[in-house]
């Protein structure tokens, strides 16, 4: 069996077959946005269901299980309602700056999530900066919730728009450096290299001690970056109303909903790209069938989904001050040791290759 | 192809820029500025240059406009609007900026462009390389300096926001003096 996913390559040769050259490159990269569009969406909705049942899971219920067999179509239902419901607003809101603080949030996520490698071809954006260029699309997100929640006019959701605009500056910093430590050993930051690297050995194993340190520094932080429990400061429901997407209703505020689940996915995703081997099958036991990459670089990648949904069921949530303490005063120290050490072990080769 | 999306990002970068200069609401204002900073973000991945597209992406729409953002939202209300400048202040300004703008195209049209065939693709490790190289052509010296740079007003940002009490002492009695 032999399918070929290398997308980019398979429909510019099928278009080119009866389009000319340029219109075939531009079709090629229309329905390639669309490919990437529909995985976005039922990413979403599927993540939106598990964290569902994985919290039921976690608090001995049941969970949604009427809609459609065991309640797979749960969220389905969700989103057609969300669709036909009222766009409100309110009456001095800044409307264009309201109308338009969800799409920034949205294309940040879509536009990280084109440089994944799902499997070797399988791949929309093969850019030399891959990992640099993920970290930069993060940084913009966060305009999109300032935005939304100073547009809505309303305190509570300026504060909580606020308190994200802090939280993801400072986590930005460990994510960052957590990511760097690991450029120390791959050399490279185009993802695909960095998956390729990782043939003589998961960089985890690779870079055995401050590899592990690194990861549980990037985990700690990607999840303060996508504002996820414990560290839900922007939307504490106690505090703050539903913090910046206070006055979104409809699909508007679907957009913030599955725009967070995306960027949990794209937080997972990274990690299992440059700590778990991507789409590498363990001690290669699926060399042989390369389209089964998709398989296991989305078995990881949900493996660290459930990871941070269990972060989310089981920790009370963090005071503000404890949020920037825990970043500037133990996170970033030990981040730069941790580079530091980093440095000492690909320097004097004691990285563990198989 | 190429040359459409020149065009259609050099459109972006002077509808916005203008729109930025003009428009009464100050956050809107900074919004257009972040599309315009997009927009030479765009052109510097057209060229292939993508380190450059990255850093202006991380530091000028991620950091420098994140920045704008806050002190704006801190401190001005959803329903100020900007006052116009005076009719003699536009004009000046307008004379200004026409200068500017002629002595630009000036040089710009005076001076002789060579038009490069190949395209290089510049990797991350030739940056890194030129930027620790002291052989002719390296960035050692400016790079080390830029650092102290940092570091000096990183230490300078510290000191000021940490304060001293013995000084926020004597700060608060100067100004009592200068009231009464």
């Amino acid at each position: 069996m032999n399918i070929s996913l290398n997308i980019t390559k398979t429909f510019t040769e099928l278009l080119s077959g009866f389009l000319p050259e340029s219109t075939a490159n531009i079709g090629a990269m229309v329905i390639i946005a669309l490919i990437y569009l529909a995985i976005f969406s039922v990413a979403g909705l599927f993540l939106v269901l598990i964290e569902r049942k994985v919290a039921a899971w976690f608090q001995l219920r049941l969970g949604p299980n009427r809609v459609g067999p065991w309640g797979l179509l749960q969220t389905m239902a969700d989103a057609l309602k969300l669709v036909s419901k009222e766009l409100t607003g309110t009456v001095k809101a800044d409307k264009f700056l309201y109308n338009l603080a969800p799409y920034f949030v949205i294309v940040s996520s879509l536009m990280a999530l084109s440089v994944f490698p799902f499997t070797q071809n399988f791949q929309a954006f093969d850019i030399n900066i891959g990992l640099f260029f993920l970290i930069a699309i993060s940084s913009i997100g966060v305009i999109g919730i300032l935005l939304g929640g100073w547009a809505s006019n309303n305190k509570f959701a300026l504060i909580g728009a606020m308190r994200s605009g802090v939280q993801t500056i400072s986590y930005e910093i460990s994510v960052g450096l957590s990511l760097l430590t690991m450029v120390l050993i791959t050399g490279s930051l185009q993802l695909s290299e960095i998956v390729e690297v990782q043939k003589n050995g998961w960089l985890i194993v690779q870079g055995h001690i401050p590899a592990i340190f690194a990861f549980m520094i990037y985990m700690i932080a990607g999840t303060a970056e996508t504002n996820r429990a414990p560290f839900d400061m922007v939307e504490a429901e106690s505090e703050l109303g539903a913090g910046f997407h206070t006055e979104y209703s409809g699909m508007k505020f679907a957009y913030f909903f599955l725009a967070e689940f995306i960027n949990m996915f794209i937080i997972a995703a990274i990690a299992a790209t440059v700590f778990f081997g991507g789409w590498l099958s363990p001690f290669g036991i699926t060399d042989s069938i390369p389209w089964l990459g998709v398989f296991w670089f989305l078995a990881k990648t949900m493996t660290l989904v459930f990871l941070m949904m269990w972060f989310r069921w089981t920790f009370p949530r963090l005071r503000v001050d404890q949020l920037l303490t825990l970043e500037w005063k133990y996170l970033l120290p030990l981040n730069l040791l941790n580079i530091i050490l980093m440095a000492l072990i690909v320097w004097l080769n004691l990285t563990i290759q198989f | 192809m190429e040359r459409y999306i020149f065009y259609i990002l050099a459109l972006i970068i002077i509808v916005f820029a203008i729109a930025s200069v003009t428009s009464k609401k100050m956050l809107r204002s900074v919004i257009y500025l972040l599309f315009t900073l997009c927009g030479i973000a765009g052109i510097y991945f057209l060229i292939d240059y993508n380190f450059l597209a990255a850093i202006q992406l991380t530091v000028y729409a991620g950091g420098i406009i994140v920045l704008i953002i806050f002190s704006v939202v801190l401190i001005h209300h959803i329903e100020m609007e900007l006052e116009v400048a005076k009719k003699s202040k536009q004009i000046l300004v307008g004379l200004a900026c026409l200068v500017g703008l002629a002595v630009f195209l000036t040089t710009i049209y005076s001076h002789p462009f060579n038009v490069v065939e190949n395209s290089v693709t510049t990797t991350t490790e030739d940056i890194g390389f030129g930027l620790l190289s002291y052989e002719t052509g390296g960035f050692i010296l400016p790079f080390e300096v830029i650092s102290i740079l940092l570091l000096a007003s990183m230490i300078g940002a510290i000191v000021i926001a940490k304060g001293g009490k013995t000084n926020f002492g004597n700060k608060a009695k100067d100004n009592s003096n200068l009231k009464n």
